[in-house]
């Protein structure tokens, strides 16, 4: 096997064998090392022989073997170790004998562990990171923007929390199963938002966080089937996602919705979070948040064209979307929904009620959305102050490059 | 494992309150502390004097200094606290969620150092 083979085995089956030693070892350090240990073990054997047909399995197997060699060692356990060890053998027994089922009740319990409300929403993503995609410390500063050690201190105190405060290691129970659930979508969500138009920085998207964001919601709907809203957030990312290829020019500029090359646009992610949605909508319950949004999605990855858009179903999917989960970032939305179905001054005004209630004060895309329907009014003057607001509002380079280019035509006219 | 429920209120809005709020509030203490001591949970509890009477205590080159009132000023004030045997945070978080002062103030919930 080639070390690249080996390397995606890793990426693979880090998550599932982390939570596996996690539970068997019942501490999250000592888990996360034998399975470091484990790895070394396996690059160096691996490539000389035959793959084992189960490499999670083997991966557990050696970092349990590890773990117990471990205890064996702390004499500091002295009066403790035998059991432990014991402890320790029996739940492996165990282990064999859970299957597949008993493997993702353990993912499951280090999702809820990660992603617990006792820390931080960005602590809850950096965790995710880390343990379950399994992407290094390194990579995880990145993503944050802060140094390596900077991000290693953040990731040790959140796993001392873990053991000091006694955050349970297990998937919580049906009362409060749906609140909980939802901490957990809305951090893969925050991670894929983040790919998807970055905060600040030279690049408009981050592919890799998105990426990252689709294995995580693709993983919570394998092992949790059947619930709407990880379909619906599933979905939504899938189809924002497939437009990936059309929402930049070669020279990184972004490209608008109504300018994009359509064929661009990846048909079979497409396809995939088309019935995704319409299995989300068939779920019995109430309308949920992200199907609704991923509904609005569908519309336009269906639409043959910008015009040809179902505005008049997106204004009303809005509408939908803002009684079940009110927001001034929904309202806007909305408006500019209603933009295209009753023109731009009626848009105007909503826009510009939005703002008087103070409701999208700092919100950096409002001068953006003003801006462009002023611009459409043909109220130019208007408009090249509002693109100005919005270029001082973004940190995001392409964005203002956006901005620059619609003042440079206002200046032609 | 053991978890220190520590409740947090503001003085000033508890000085507004008139007394038949207030003798509800107790009434809701009173219940509350019962169903914690019945389920196993409750190991001590108290309320506290107002920080009006606390006095702060640092020794310096081996000189006690006193200051009057607390160690900081802040806008809610530790009011009294629960310290409860609870099996993981979930359940305490649950526990301190109930403390009727939680819908007014805020509790902070510490799990107790063991000392091995």
């Amino acid at each position: 096997m080639t070390p690249g083979e080996i390397d995606t085995i890793f990426r693979d089956e880090a998550g599932r064998a982390l939570a596996t030693l996690i539970r068997l070892v019942g501490d999250f350090d000592l888990a996360e090392d034998v399975l470091q240990e484990a790895f070394a073990v396996a690059l160096e054997r691996w490539p000389a022989a035959e793959t084992p047909s189960n490499p999670r399995a083997w991966l557990v197997n050696v970092g349990r073997n590890k773990a117990i060699d471990r205890i064996r060692r702390q004499i500091a356990f002295r009066v403790k170790q035998e059991e432990l060890t014991r402890e320790l053998q029996l739940g492996a027994a165990g282990a064999e004998d859970d299957g597949e089922a008993g493997l993702d009740d353990d993912m499951l319990r280090l999702i809820f562990t990660c992603c617990h409300p006792a820390f931080a929403p960005e602590v809850q993503v950096a965790l995710t990171l880390r343990t379950i995609c399994g992407l290094t410390t390194a990579q995880v500063a990145r993503a944050f923007l802060v140094t390596e050690e900077a991000m290693g201190q953040r990731l040790v105190r959140a796993k001392q929390k873990i053991r000091l405060a006694g955050i349970p290691y297990e998937v919580p129970d049906r009362d409060a199963l749906a609140p909980r659930l939802n901490g957990v979508l809305a951090v893969v969500y925050l991670v894929f938002t983040e790919g998807y138009v970055a905060t600040s920085g030279a690049e408009l998207m981050r592919p890799d966080l998105a990426r990252e964001a689709i294995r995580l919601g693709r993983l919570l709907d394998a092992l949790m089937p059947q619930r709407r809203e990880v379909k619906g957030l599933l979905a939504l990312m899938l189809l924002h996602d497939a437009r990936r290829a059309g929402r930049a020019s070669a020279g990184g500029d972004i490209v608008l919705l109504e300018e994009q090359d359509r064929t661009l646009w990846d048909k079979s992610q497409i396809a995939e979070g088309l019935s995704l949605v319409e299995e989300a909508l068939r779920l019995p319950g109430r309308p949920e948040a992200y199907a609704v949004q991923a509904a609005i999605a569908a519309l336009h990855a269906r639409a043959p064209n910008y015009e040809d858009t179902d505005w008049k179903q997106i204004a009303g999917l809005y509408e939908v979307l803002l009684r079940i989960s009110p927001s001034s970032v929904i309202e806007l939305n909305h408006a500019a929904a209603i933009s295209m179905v009753d023109g731009p001054a009626r848009a105007l005004d909503l826009t510009d009620a939005i703002s008087a209630r103070g409701g999208l004060d700092g919100y950096e895309l409002l001068p953006a959305v003003r801006a462009d329907l002023l611009r459409r009014l043909g109220r130019h003057q208007a408009a090249r102050e509002a693109y100005l607001a919005a270029t001082a509002a973004t940190q995001l380079e392409p964005l203002r490059r956006l901005y620059a280019r619609r003042l440079a035509e206002l200046d032609r006219r | 494992m053991q978890y220190l429920l520590m409740i947090y209120r503001s003085e000033a809005e508890l000085g507004k309150m008139d007394p038949a709020a207030r003798q509800k509030m107790s009434a809701e203490y009173g219940t509350f502390t019962q169903s914690i001591i019945q389920s196993g949970n409750f190991k001590a509890g108290d309320g506290l004097q107002p920080s009006t009477t606390a006095t702060t205590v640092r020794v310096r080159d081996g000189k006690i200094l006193t200051t009057d009132g607390p160690f900081a000023e802040t806008r809610e004030q530790l009011g009294g606290y629960y310290l409860i045997e609870a099996k993981d945070l979930d359940t305490a978080i649950g526990i301190a969620a109930r403390i009727p002062g939680a819908r007014e103030g805020s509790i902070e919930v510490r799990p107790i150092m063991i000392y091995k």
